[in-house]
């Protein structure tokens, strides 16, 4: 509904009621409420992804996953079931929906060349491609096998990584495994913060 | 269409015919413990999110209090108040401000509009925008100065107290997700009785001045408060010791009535046919529509 | 937390100190209103700001930031000198009766061993007296009489802190003090518990590691370690920054807090021989013995076949470390130039790490800067100009800059672990926003790009790289139950139990079959017949499937245990040395807050006991498995940067300029062990220009740098500001809600002054002392108002032990803008 169609419905409404003031209209017995509105959503449970009270919470999606509906969260609640948070949540986890539809929401790759001022963007496979050209040009340059006493050291350090805090623990264990198994030293993450 | 659900009506604004009232439902009420409230606004961030309000990204004028006053999308907020005791102790007074949902509500006796504001049986005070003719009588009914008149629509909104969860027997979406159980919701009986022992337990707990705000100004009201310091109300950013329905409205509604609404309905209607003719207008500020 | 956030709820009472835990953690908090309400639990907030916490408390006493070991040290002198403590506890679960070295001292400001030019100790005199005809074990004293036993030296160390030199140090008037020890002092009985929550307002600081050790030894002399209601709890910051930190995403550690190799690690044998420790006592558990266990488990789940025993189990494979790699040490790499490349995964540098102008300078020698994260950042932006906020010059930077767009948790499945240790499964629920992927996937693929150009051009040691495990059905992005039931780790031949001593000629039995997942850390072997890429994880994703997911809420202790529900590291315990909540005798120390008890033939009770289950009382063994003398430890040996005991040492930016505590030794008025980077040192501010103490904060509305992009949240704090008391604000002549700058040795930002008489004034040795406030959660980028980088001001220098930034201690001026 936009706005015009709005304006013209309340002023319906309100020539409606004018009207029953005059006379012309039974007395409503039962208001009608705002409709339910998760009636027929789906429901899937979650874990909050702020801090690590790690609040559960249940998130509301339009549709009943049937196949040509597009799932989109319309609602985010406490999980009452959660025996920390028992369905509450603070102002942050109560405004996770928009959090999940920010405008600032990245959607696609892009690249910001040497010198300009502006983002471009790219396909996966072009990010993937030039980064790891700039990773193993780096990596075959500054690799160091053994240090000046002669022990074989194997480290990278040229190329530096900090990973999520908030990431899961099964992306932070293939962080961990892929970043050592590439010989990276200068690696660490927020969580020391 | 969706799902529509229903409440028994108790009363309903100009409209003189009596309610049904053989079927009984039992009257809610939310209470609101200020001494376990962290003024973290998680109830204005859900009360926001589940009535799909959003609120402008305002400015910082030098409190907490963020927006800074009620607005027709925001229809909760916390106020933030230091108060020092002649001894030097501060107090940070926090208050969940809102509708307190009167039993004998101020904004249903003033409006002129039929249907504009109904009260449920289980003791609700509903805003019905289709109905509304955004004249702002109700705010100058409210004793606790609730009300506020959109400039997007020229429609008066205010909490409903999520009558749309509350009909289908769920708590509002504040209550729900109150992270200290500062804000509890049930029967007005039980929310009752839990406030007095809360005040008790307070007053153990040295505060000897706690109370249950629930003032008969306005008939008891629906939303409560558990004060730690009920002998001083004002210090929670001006709430009202005893609050009633300003003379002015009463007067009006008893003598004058029949013959102003009236007028207000012609007024109505002319505003429909001007819609018709013309087209919507933009909406004058709600002070210039108040003193109209 | 050595707790759980449910535990809070047996308390009798709540210190929050160090944290600000009604704004940080709300939900969590509902645990303290809980305690207050259900069992009359008396909260106290001691905070250099009277903060949302303080609006609900009992009692509030005020405190200048960075002042903390001061004042837990004055507690700990008020515990001893009036018999405030719980002795019974002390004598047998600490080492309060352990012998020191007697050549180890204390004098004026410094332990033995200081070296000034390297800013560190040789800690050979931290270590205990060994008895060598008695396998080395410590000498002990029961009578605690020696003027070398522990408790003795800790009653001297302490001594020095009186109520009265506490006060001048930290501003806390007299009274408030002695009233907050007072009530930490009141739970020294077995019928009193308390807890600490604390957060980032301890460990962000030059002295954070010791702040925390403070308040351990304040537990442990109050014997609240292990006890329902009690415990040390961090309240932490991210949704998995307990399951990131336990994964060990750091340069020094593997999976599972393994330390990882030096230079120093020359072999296989020699790494593992300095990190598997033999036991200080008789009848130790000793855990850490089972390292050789963890640490080949970890290889063979990374390296699968080709970490065998005739390779060393792939040891050369893994990195050795030369020096440090903190977020700290990156940066100062990065400003030096010898930082190519950087790959920034879900974290916003620019904002999160101090001195935003040293950082923007290192970010632009970077060659190539890979962002990958749900939300648009200020790190991924910082060649752009957003004139004062971020006033550089785009088109002489070189650096390239890939920006990669991630999912949020609600398009992805996997594992978070809170703060209290539970590991728990989520489910997405929705598409991501167009292309965005997992970070898993994208890693995941960035890793088979470099395989693939490795296996096809070569390279310099392409070894590891080529040979990492990687079968996951799809290698370009791994099925997080895949990666779950690895990290748990599976039997890869049949694990077979220790034989039998009683029948030593029954053939041994298998405990688990191979190819089976493991049910526990216990079936870890060395032999490389089982593979677990996290020993703390074992058990989380067992053979009966995935732990991580169980929503049972029963709770059959009443006492907020939820066995079932999720999965608790290690061994699904909820609360860690639980063994120590009961009495020598194994009896709780109090029957209505009952953890587990001796029943005569086993340890059992509502939690997961933290000691061998048949191992009773009379065996000896102490309930701190986890150090090898089986005792909570009041004196750490040799593993603290500064000292065996906290000492106070003045932030690196002192209002005072004085270290009260050793007022005539200037090389000791902050921590003389903390790092400072050649460039730093000279940024550090003084008081005769910058004269206010200034710290910085979170507010419960915002989540860091998150919750401005979120149209709701930002509305409920849309705009930038700063506190300053009502005092500073009449001196200066700044009215509420008026602009003001605030300047550091580093930078400026201008915002919103609040005006407010929750900031109060301290005073400080004789002098006042003013407190400026500042929120950090606005940037150039979001939906809130712009503002700056709240980094601009902070001093680039950590803990001594953590490398975790200053953040909450340094010095700035403020006038009106």
């Amino acid at each position: 509904m936009n706005r015009r169609q709005f304006f013209r419905t309340c002023a319906a409404g309100l020539g409606g009621s004018s009207i029953a003031m005059l006379g012309f209209s039974p007395q409503p017995v039962l208001a009608q409420v705002r409709g339910f509105k998760l009636a027929r959503t789906t429901e899937t449970r979650s874990t909050c992804p702020y801090c690590s009270v790690s609040c559960g919470v249940i998130m509301y999606t339009l549709g009943d996953n049937a196949k040509n509906n597009k799932p989109s969260i319309i609602h985010v609640e406490g999980d009452p079931d959660h025996p920390v948070n028992r369905g509450t949540l603070c102002p942050k986890g109560a405004g996770l929906l928009d959090m999940i539809h920010s405008p600032n929401r990245l959607k696609y790759p892009e690249v910001r060349e040497a010198k300009s001022k502006e983002w471009r963007r790219i396909s996966w496979d072009e990010a993937y491609t030039r980064i790891a050209k700039h990773m193993k040009e780096d990596r075959d340059k500054n690799f160091i096998t053994k240090n000046d006493k002669g022990v074989t050291v194997n480290r990278w350090n040229t190329t530096a990584m900090l990973a999520s805090s908030a990431a899961s623990n099964e992306s932070g264990y293939l962080t961990v495994k892929s970043a050592r198994g590439m010989g990276m030293t200068a690696f660490d993450t927020q969580a020391r913060i | 269409m969706t799902l529509q659900s229903s409440l028994d009506i108790q009363a309903r604004s100009a409209t003189t015919t009596p309610s049904p009232s053989v079927r009984s439902s039992a009257a809610v009420a939310k209470l609101i413990d200020e001494s376990k409230c962290i003024g973290c606004k998680a109830c204005q961030v859900a009360c926001q999110e589940w009535n799909e309000l959003r609120e402008e990204i305002g400015n910082n004028v030098g409190v907490y209090d963020n927006p800074s006053d009620l607005s027709a999308s925001s229809w909760t907020l916390m106020r933030f108040a230091e108060v020092e005791d002649k001894d030097n102790n501060l107090s940070w007074l926090i208050r969940k401000d809102g509708c307190m949902h009167c039993a004998d509500p101020g904004c249903l006796k003033a409006c002129p509009a039929p249907g504009a504001i109904v009260q449920y049986s289980n003791g609700i005070v509903d805003f019905k925008q289709e109905a509304c003719i955004g004249c702002g009588n109700c705010i100058t009914g409210c004793p606790f100065n609730i009300p506020r008149i959109s400039k997007k629509d020229n429609k008066a909104y205010k909490c409903t107290l999520c009558s749309d969860r509350v009909a289908v027997g769920l708590e509002p979406a504040c209550v729900k997700t109150c992270p200290t159980g500062a804000i509890t919701f049930g029967s007005k009986e039980d929310m009752v009785s839990y406030g007095e022992k809360r005040t008790k337990e307070l007053q153990e707990r040295g505060y000897a001045n706690a109370g249950l705000y629930n003032p008969a100004g306005v008939g008891g009201t629906h939303v409560m408060y558990v004060l730690r310091h009920a002998d001083k109300t004002e210090q929670y950013s001006g709430l009202p010791k005893d609050p009633s329905i300003s003379p002015l409205v009463s007067l009006w509604k008893g003598a004058f009535k029949p013959l102003a609404l009236l007028g207000m309905g012609v007024t109505a209607l002319a505003g429909f046919f001007h819609y018709m003719k013309v087209g919507p207008n933009e909406v004058e500020d709600e002070k210039s529509r108040e003193e109209a | 937390m050595t707790n759980s956030w449910v535990d809070i709820k047996n308390a009798d009472l709540v210190l929050i100190m160090g944290g600000n835990a009604a704004e940080a953690h709300p939900c969590g908090f509902k645990w303290v209103t809980e305690a207050m309400q259900q069992r009359n639990a008396k909260l106290v907030v001691v905070d250099p700001r009277f903060t949302r916490s303080a609006a609900v408390a009992d009692y509030y006493a005020p405190i200048r930031v960075g002042t903390d070991i001061a004042f837990l040290a004055g507690v700990i002198n008020y515990m001893l000198s009036n018999d405030k403590v719980h002795m019974e506890y002390v004598k047998t679960y600490t080492n309060a009766t352990f012998l020191v070295n007697d050549k180890f001292s204390f004098e004026n400001g410094f332990f033995t061993g200081y070296d000034e030019g390297k800013r560190s100790y040789d800690k050979s005199t931290w270590g205990y007296q060994r008895d060598k005809s008695k396998d080395e074990f410590v000498m002990v004293d029961e009578t605690m009489q020696s003027p070398n036993c522990v408790y003795q030296l800790m009653k001297k160390h302490y001594s020095r802190y009186t109520p009265e030199l506490v006060s001048k140090i930290c501003g806390t008037p007299k009274d408030a003090f002695l009233k907050v020890a007072g009530f930490i002092a009141g739970t020294h009985t077995p019928d009193r518990v308390m807890t600490i929550l604390y957060a980032l307002g301890w460990t962000q600081h030059s002295v954070g590691s010791q702040n925390i050790r403070a308040m351990a030894m304040i537990q442990l002399l109050l014997g609240n370690m292990g006890r329902a209601g009690g415990g040390v709890n961090a309240l932490r910051g991210h949704a998995n920054v307990q399951g990131i930190t336990d994964m060990c995403l750091y340069s020094e550690v593997l999976p599972g807090y393994l330390g990882a190799p030096t230079d120093a690690d020359t072999t296989r044998e020699d790494y593992l021989k300095v990190r598997t420790p033999k036991p200080l006592r008789p009848n130790q558990m000793n855990f850490p013995q089972n390292f050789p266990k963890w640490h080949t488990s970890l290889m063979k789940a990374w390296f699968g076949d080709a970490a065998n025993k005739d390779n060393n189990f792939a040891y050369d494979m893994m990195p050795k470390r030369d020096t440090a790699y903190d977020a700290l040490a990156i940066f100062e790499r990065m400003y030096q130039g010898k930082v190519n490349g950087f790959l920034c995964q879900g974290f916003n540098p620019l904002a999160a790490i101090p001195n935003k102008k040293k950082l923007g300078i290192a970010f632009a020698k970077l060659k190539f800067l890979v962002v990958m994260d749900p939300l648009q950042t200020e790190t991924a932006e910082f060649w752009k100009n957003f004139t004062d906020f971020n006033n550089v010059e785009t088109d002489k930077i070189e650096t390239e800059v890939f920006r990669l767009p991630a999912t949020c948790f609600a398009e992805e499945t996997g594992s978070f672990t809170n703060s209290s240790r539970v590991l728990q499964w989520h489910q997405r629920a929705t598409e991501p926003p167009g292309e965005a992927k997992t970070d898993a996937e994208i890693m995941a693929s960035l890793f088979m790009r470099m395989r693939d150009l490795y296996k096809k051009d070569g390279g310099t040691f392409p070894d590891a790289i080529v040979n990492m495990a990687w079968a996951y059905s799809n290698p370009n992005n791994p099925a997080p139950e895949e990666v779950a039931r690895e990290f748990n780790g599976k039997a890869l031949g049949d694990v077979m139990a220790p034989p039998d001593p009683k029948n030593p000629k029954e053939p041994p039995k298998v405990l688990v079959k191979a190819g089976e997942q493991l049910p526990g850390f216990a079936m870890l072997r060395d032999d490389g017949s089982t593979s677990c890429g996290n020993w703390l994880y074992c058990g989380s994703w067992s053979q009966a499937g995935n732990n991580m997911a169980r929503r049972d809420t029963s709770d059959p202790s009443g006492l907020g245990v939820y066995p079932n529900w999720g999965f608790s590291w290690p061994a699904n315990r909820r609360v860690l040395y639980n063994r120590a909540g009961a009495d020598p005798a194994g009896k709780p120390w109090d029957p209505k807050r009952k953890g587990i008890a001796w029943n005569g033939t086993a340890w059992a009770g509502s939690d997961v006991p933290d000691i061998a289950p048949a191992l009773g009382p009379d065996s000896g063994a102490g309930p701190f498995i986890m150090t090898p003398e089986g005792v909570g430890r009041l004196f750490a040996v040799g593993l603290m940067a500064e000292g065996p005991f906290p000492e106070h040492y003045e932030p690196f930016e002192t209002p005072v300029g004085v270290n009260l505590m050793c007022p005539s030794n200037a090389k000791a008025v902050s921590n003389p062990a903390a790092r400072v980077y050649k460039g730093d040192m000279e940024q550090f501010g003084k008081m005769a220009e910058f004269p206010y103490a200034a710290t910085t904060y979170r507010l419960t509305e915002h989540h860091h740098f998150w919750t401005k992009n979120a149209r709701a949240n930002a509305a409920t704090q849309p705009a930038q500001f700063v506190e300053i008391g009502d005092e500073l604000a009449k001196e200066k002549g700044i009215a509420n809600g008026q602009m003001v700058k605030v300047r550091s040795n580093r930078g400026e930002i201008k915002a919103v002054a609040v005006v407010t008489k929750r900031i109060k004034a301290l005073e400080v040795n004789g002098k006042k002392v003013h407190t400026v406030g500042i929120p950090i959660h606005w940037g150039f980028i979001g939906l809130a108002k712009s503002g700056y980088l709240s980094n601009t001001l902070t001093p680039f220098v950590g803990d001594a032990n953590s490398q975790t930034p200053e953040f909450k201690a340094f010095l700035v001026n403020v006038e009106k803008a």
